[in-house]
């Protein structure tokens, strides 16, 4: 018996009960698609986080001040040790020590309400060089970046990020306009171009000013504080090397011998984004497998309804094993009659799964929310393809091997 | 053609042994025409099961077409079924929903031979029914399904056409026609051929009337013609 004749039978099978098909294929349907939409929610996560974390520069090197330690040897917590300096970022300037960094700037974070007229509105401000754009990937929009003259001599002058401009200024041009950071007068000489990160951490949320302003204007009490050093790699396949380089120079710098024992930690863009993967594969595989309950219940649905027809044409069992048909061949004919069931239904799952997953951000009330467009992979398509024809065959091999063990004389005489 | 050798069927209801068969021997050759009668529980339908491989017996050795097939597995059996035998059951037995030609068609798919269609056309065309291919079993008189039976026993060109009540379900027209088909397969074409009944005016159109009772033959005589 060939493929074709198979199907044929199959198909024959499928029609004669065209409801009760179509009910069995529904479950299979109601679970690939859930299975591929939530599964596209999570790989939506995952891009959606990638290009963020992606879009803060590429090769880009973090070096933060480690821990503080206590006279005894006790731990203050993330970020609160002070141990970075200007001399520090210098250093790491030097092409000779550092031959793969591009280049590094200070940073120093500070917080605070940012006024303009009668529009007040909270965002970070960044202190830095003039290497910022470079090695933080930003480009400028309009007006331009701060200069070296204005680092030297303190100006107090800003460039704004998109998201700063749209909730301050409306459509007032921005340039030559005068903002309020913390009570200080600030100049805006520039805007970044938007780029295009949504929700928590948005890159186009940012103040950036020269860091001896920042220093002199915002965190007086703090003295020339670095919250971080930012270091740019000449090319993702030197970012390991750069770190070598980096952590050499500065465990040099701060007489430190034991690398457990240093003052600082760096963190490169590939960590942040290993980090962030993980994150989007653990959210994944969780709706996948709570997606699967529904999967695995379309497929007793299956073997229900397998084991019905079997009693039901008990007779029909009867009469092709009369006219020659062997064991294996009653076997496949409803094994592939199980497998046609739940293929077809894990096909069109594939299709209204993929639909929902395409429209969901027309949904209003996802529009409006920073719902990250789910992406519906090839390979969740193979696998579920793959997953629900083996569902057919798992679940249908039971009822099919009690057709095939039919006796001949007793389906024959079955009413 | 056909060799019975003390043949004995023996079935087990819990404890309690029936036998239902108790040393059988019949031969039938080629070409000939035997209708096997007796009343209900004289074992002529366990007789059948065995002639038709559907069963195998507890005792005896059973030749056919010089195949000992007393022995064999149910595989090995099913393709005895498939090449050797052609069924011709009392209800018909056609697979529903399923067209005349492709009921007929169905023994060749099970064989994996090919020239299948032509092959089943031509059955369909020896027993008159060349104009109803497309039918399906319920769009069929009894007579019809009946005469497609037959295509569809004939098809594989087996050695014996086993033939079960044939006319059980018939009314006397239909019933006089399938035994004329029958009777000239066996006349022109030289069908071996084994017909159970319990009716005296059936086994009228037989050779040979063998006649069963309580698992035994009691009679085996030539039918005057």
């Amino acid at each position: 018996m060939n493929l074709y004749e198979a199907l044929r039978m199959a198909a024959n099978g499928l029609l004669a009960n065209r409801l009760r098909s179509s009910l069995t294929m529904l479950g299979i349907l109601i679970g690939v698609s859930a299975v591929i939409m939530l599964v596209a929610v999570g790989n939506g996560a995952s891009v959606s986080i990638n290009n963020q974390v992606q879009s803060l520069g590429a090769n880009v090197i973090y070096v933060y001040p480690s821990n503080a330690r206590g006279s005894g040897g006790v731990s203050q917590g993330f970020g609160t040790g002070s141990s970075l300096t200007q001399a520090d970022v210098d250093a790491i300037n030097n092409r000779q020590q550092a031959p793969d960094v591009v280049a590094a700037i200070p940073v120093a974070q500070t917080g605070g309400q940012v006024t303009y007229a009668n529009q007040n509105y909270f965002a970070p401000t960044t202190g830095t060089t003039t290497d910022f754009p470079i090695v933080r990937n930003y480009q400028i929009a309009e007006g331009s970046f701060f200069t070296e003259d204005d680092l030297n001599a303190r100006h107090r002058v800003v460039v704004l990020g998109q998201t700063v401009v749209d909730n301050l200024f409306g459509s007032t041009d921005p340039i030559g306009q005068t903002i309020k950071i913390s009570r200080q007068s600030f100049r805006v000489v520039g805007v970044f171009a938007s780029k295009g990160g949504t929700g928590f951490g948005s890159q186009d949320n940012v103040i950036v000013a020269p860091i001896t302003t920042v220093w002199a204007y915002l965190t007086g009490g703090r003295g020339k504080f670095i919250s971080q050093i930012i270091a740019s790699a000449a090319s993702p396949s030197v970012v390991s090397q750069a770190e070598t380089e980096i952590t050499t120079i500065l465990m040099l710098r701060h007489q430190i011998s034991d690398s457990s024992q240093a003052d600082f930690q760096l963190q490169s863009q590939q960590d942040i984004l290993n980090q962030a993967n993980s994150i989007a594969t653990i959210l994944t595989l969780v709706l996948g497998a709570i997606a699967s309950i529904s999967l695995v219940v379309g497929g007793i649905g299956i073997m229900n309804i397998m084991l019905v027809t079997v009693t039901e044409r008990t007779r029909e069992i009867g009469i092709r094993k009369a006219i020659g048909a062997r064991r294996r061949d009653i076997l496949v004919q409803f094994l592939i009659e199980a497998m046609v069931l739940s293929g077809l239904g894990g096909t069109l799952g594939i299709l209204v799964g993929a639909l929902v997953a395409r429209e969901a951000i027309h949904i209003p009330a996802l529009a409006t929310s920073n719902f990250p467009a789910p992406v519906v992979s090839l390979p969740s398509v193979v696998l579920a393809f793959c997953v629900s024809v083996a569902i057919g065959l798992f679940f249908g091999i039971y009822p099919a091997n009690r057709a095939a063990r039919l006796h001949p004389i007793e389906a024959l005489r079955y009413e | 053609m056909i060799a019975l050798e003390k043949i004995t069927k023996i079935y087990r209801m819990g404890r309690l042994e029936v036998p239902a068969l108790q040393g059988i021997d019949l031969s039938v050759d080629q070409g000939e025409f035997v209708a096997v009668m007796g009343a209900s529980g004289s074992g002529k339908s366990t007789l059948m099961n065995i002639i038709g491989c559907l069963d195998v017996p507890t005792s005896g050795r059973y030749i056919l077409d010089g195949t000992d097939v007393a022995r064999l597995d149910d595989d090995q059996l099913a393709r005895i079924r498939n090449r050797k035998i052609g069924f011709v059951f009392q209800s018909y037995n056609l697979i529903p929903r399923t067209s005349a030609l492709h009921n007929v068609e169905m023994p060749l798919v099970y064989a994996g031979e090919g020239g299948r269609t032509v092959r089943a056309r031509e059955a369909l065309g020896a027993v008159g029914l060349a104009d109803r291919e497309r039918h399906q079993p319920t769009e069929l008189s009894g007579g019809q399904q009946q005469r497609a039976a037959i295509a569809r026993a004939l098809v594989t060109n087996p050695a014996i056409l086993l033939a079960d009540e044939p006319t059980g379900n018939l009314d006397s027209t239909s019933s006089l026609e399938i035994m004329r088909l029958l009777s000239s397969l066996n006349a022109e074409q030289g069908r071996t051929i084994v017909l159970i009944t319990h009716e005296q005016d059936i086994a009228r159109f037989a050779k040979r009337v063998v006649e069963l009772r309580d698992g035994r033959v009691v009679r085996d005589e030539k039918n005057a013609a």
